[in-house]
């Protein structure tokens, strides 16, 4: 009895005395913080880092001739790990770097954990800051606080093998439904080949097909989403691409699939190009915008990208400001361009750059023609972890339901997540 | 003096009490704690309140009806392991102790191997092997082309094959050991009444063996319940439109993928409650069956 009483008394302790841990945001030093020292920054890594890491060193020596007495200490984390790494520097202030490069669909769940800086009075004071887009702003904005400055865009459009297509006799599709019927004709003359690589978990893939008809994520069970997911799924068939080899394929793996040689089409981004030109269909490739329902439309495309941005813990967001906004500057944009491929989001750097290669055309004429985005919502972040669409592509496209009925379910676990 | 007397097992508790205090207590307590809260990542880095939700983490998971499907795939995946595990794990037991010494020295060797291969490695090593266009497995029976991941029950059957391949060499050697420990005279007494094999299997070894098998079901179910990794690498995240979900990999998708540690926790009570009441009236069966564990 006596024990027992002990451990109630203990266990009424522990109970008392915890609660989850949470650490309190500091506030960032109001001063700007020190000029000098080690500034901290976090830029993703990437599987050709090479070229990146040239223009960031080259930014580095720049940046350090200007400011004296400053380091600027770079680290390259895992994307696939991005999140953790965030979620740990969101935790720990002391470990938090101070400028950090992130993708645009992180900022709702990194804006409500109350990481980010707000860098409205940065870009207002920043003389480039003026060339952002409209579009471009907003993207970064989170109910009505600018959280980052856009560094570079990612659109998609559709590769097609111009070896094959001459062989064949075929001209690149003008509208969606050309492209199923080019698609099951590539694959019926040559059947080794898929006609458009597709793919269950390829979310962005599948969504300028539900834009283009009229759809959106949040009202992906309406009638016009479920006539472009329908046009997506169709395509993932014995005349195209079979579910056993395709209802399971991600973006990465539907890239593979061109750059070997795999698949006569593929709907793939301006940074996928290197990939290609490593492959097999390196020289034997084109690019036109993904076409939309009409003849001569243009699919809305996804506008992935990333951002760079201050942390809101970060220990010198003077320097990190400064550091910011010539990494994100024309010079340093187009530099990356030339680097990785990377699409600017300054309208004189893209200019520029659609002035010397030709290969840009298409993805600019695709963000000319509007370009969409997921909602902006920390909702979102569950979505995309919780697989909702890949797992409603993956049932229409494995017959385990109707677009009906797939499209309902995940319309109630988006609305659940959005509406929390 | 009969004060101190009756004092003294609590200070000598105390050491026990506060390690395991330490270990499990707090982390169970933390565990049901969070399962009540309104907790997310906004909530770890301060970016807005605690709140406290009273049930809603359990209401939201007990009348979610993915959860259920989940749980029902993962009671049957957990016990189908379990089975095949003991049963693999048990003749193996029984041939170890018949055969000479080398080959008894070989097979403990490669049953140790795959015992030692971390889970993420022999699964990945399993899906080459099993891989669609270019694995060994298909080549073999020139079937290229055909997907294992692609229909829910091939797909849970390979999964199922991983998980008792990494697990039988604990069965094995544990019930070597007991079968090696069970008197010679008992089973020389058995042939002597002219039992045969296999009844001397079921009616001596078993009897004997009760309690070593307890502890290696308990274990197995826990284990096989608990399966992650296998699934995780080997039908990436869950399978074709989730077909391949157990409840742990459901749990890290919804809740900690999402940063909704509330709901992650919620799922961790209702699993550890679920653990218990199965191993409990295991136990209960064992008792009532005569044997004191």
């Amino acid at each position: 009895m006596r024990l027992r009483l002990a451990a109630a008394a203990a266990l009424a302790l522990t109970i008392t005395a915890c609660a989850p841990s949470t650490s309190a945001p500091s506030t960032a030093a109001s001063d700007g913080g020190p000029r000098t020292g080690a500034l901290k920054v976090w830029l993703f890594d990437e599987p050709n880092r090479g070229p990146k890491e040239a223009v960031i060193k080259e930014a580095v020596t720049e940046f350090t001739a200007a400011h004296p007495d400053t380091t600027v200490d770079v680290q390259y984390i895992a994307v696939d790990t991005r999140s953790e790494r965030f979620k740990g520097a969101f935790n720990d202030p002391a470990s938090a770097p101070d400028v950090v490069e992130y993708g645009n669909t992180d900022l709702p769940e990194y804006a409500t954990a109350g990481g980010l800086a707000d860098l409205g009075a940065v870009v207002s004071g920043w003389p480039e800051g003026a060339d952002l887009t409209a579009e471009a702003r907003a993207s970064a904005t989170y109910q009505g606080t600018l959280l980052g400055v856009p560094w570079y865009l990612g659109v998609r459009a559709l590769y097609y093998r111009t070896d094959v297509f001459s062989e064949l006799g075929l001209k690149p599709p003008a509208t969606l439904a050309e492209l199923t019927t080019t698609a099951r004709a590539i694959r019926a003359a040559r059947p080794e080949l898929f006609g458009v690589a597709v793919g269950g978990k390829y979310t962005y893939g599948a969504m300028p097909f539900v834009w283009a008809h009229g759809g959106d994520l949040t009202s992906i069970d309406s009638a016009q989403s479920r006539a472009g997911l329908k046009a997506y799924t169709d395509l993932i068939a014995e005349d195209n691409c079979p579910p056993q080899n395709c209802a399971d394929l991600t973006g990465g793996k539907t890239v593979e699939l061109f750059a070997s040689g795999k698949a006569a089409m593929g709907i793939l981004g301006n940074f996928n190009r290197a990939a290609v030109d490593a492959g097999t269909a390196k020289g034997k490739y084109a690019v036109v915008p993904l076409p939309g329902v009409t003849a001569g439309s243009i699919a809305p495309a996804f506008a992935g990208g990333n951002n760079l941005g201050i942390m809101r813990n970060a220990q010198r967001p003077a320097l990190a400001a400064d550091f910011l906004t010539l990494l994100a500057g024309r010079k340093y944009q187009a530099k990356m361009y030339d680097a990785m491929g990377n699409l600017p989001t300054l309208k004189p750097a893209s200019d520029e750059v659609a002035a010397k290669d030709t290969f840009v055309k298409p993805f600019i004429d695709t963000i000319g023609a509007g370009t969409r985005f997921v909602p902006l919502d920390p909702g979102w972040g569950k979505i995309d972890a919780s697989a909702v669409l890949p797992t409603m592509i993956e049932k229409v496209a494995t017959g385990k339901a109707g677009v009906d009925e797939a499209t309902t379910e995940a319309a109630e676990l988006i609305d659940e997540a959005l509406t929390r | 003096m009969s004060r101190v007397r009756t004092r003294a097992p609590l200070w000598l508790l105390l050491p026990a009490a506060v390690v395991l205090g330490g270990l499990f207590l707090y982390p169970m307590y933390q565990l049901g704690l969070l399962s009540v809260l309104d907790f997310t990542q906004a909530q770890v880095s301060g970016g807005q309140p605690t709140r406290f939700v009273g049930a809603e983490n359990y209401t939201r998971l007990l009348t979610d009806s993915r959860f259920w499907d989940v749980l029902l795939a993962t009671v049957l995946f957990a016990a189908a392991c379990v089975l095949a595990t003991l049963a693999v794990g048990a003749g193996l037991a029984v041939l170890l102790t018949r055969v000479s010494r080398i080959p008894r020295l070989m097979l403990s060797l490669a049953a140790m191997a795959a015992w030692a291969v971390p889970a993420v490695s022999g699964s990945t090593t399993w899906m080459f092997l099993f891989d669609t266009d270019l694995g060994f497995v298909n080549q073999l029976f020139g079937i290229e082309g055909f997907n294992w991941l692609y229909d829910r029950y091939t797909a849970f059957g390979l999964v199922g094959a991983v998980v008792v391949w990494a697990s039988f060499p604990f069965v094995m050697v544990t019930l070597y050991a007991g079968i090696e420990a069970v008197p010679k005279s008992v089973l020389e007494a058995a042939a002597l009444d002219g039992a045969g094999t296999w009844r001397t299997f079921w009616q001596i070894l078993v009897p004997i063996l009760r309690p070593v098998l307890a502890i290696v079901v308990i274990q197995s179910i826990i284990w096989d319940f608990k399966v992650f990794t296998q699934i995780w690498v080997m039908t990436r995240g869950g399978g074709l439109a989730g077909q391949n979900l157990t409840l742990n990999v459901y749990a890290y998708q919804q809740a900690f993928a999402s940063s909704e540690y509330g709901r992650g926790a919620a799922i961790g009570v209702v699993m550890m409650l679920i653990l218990l009441a199965v191993t409990v009236v295991y136990l209960r069966a064992l008792r009532r069956s005569g044997e004191q564990l």
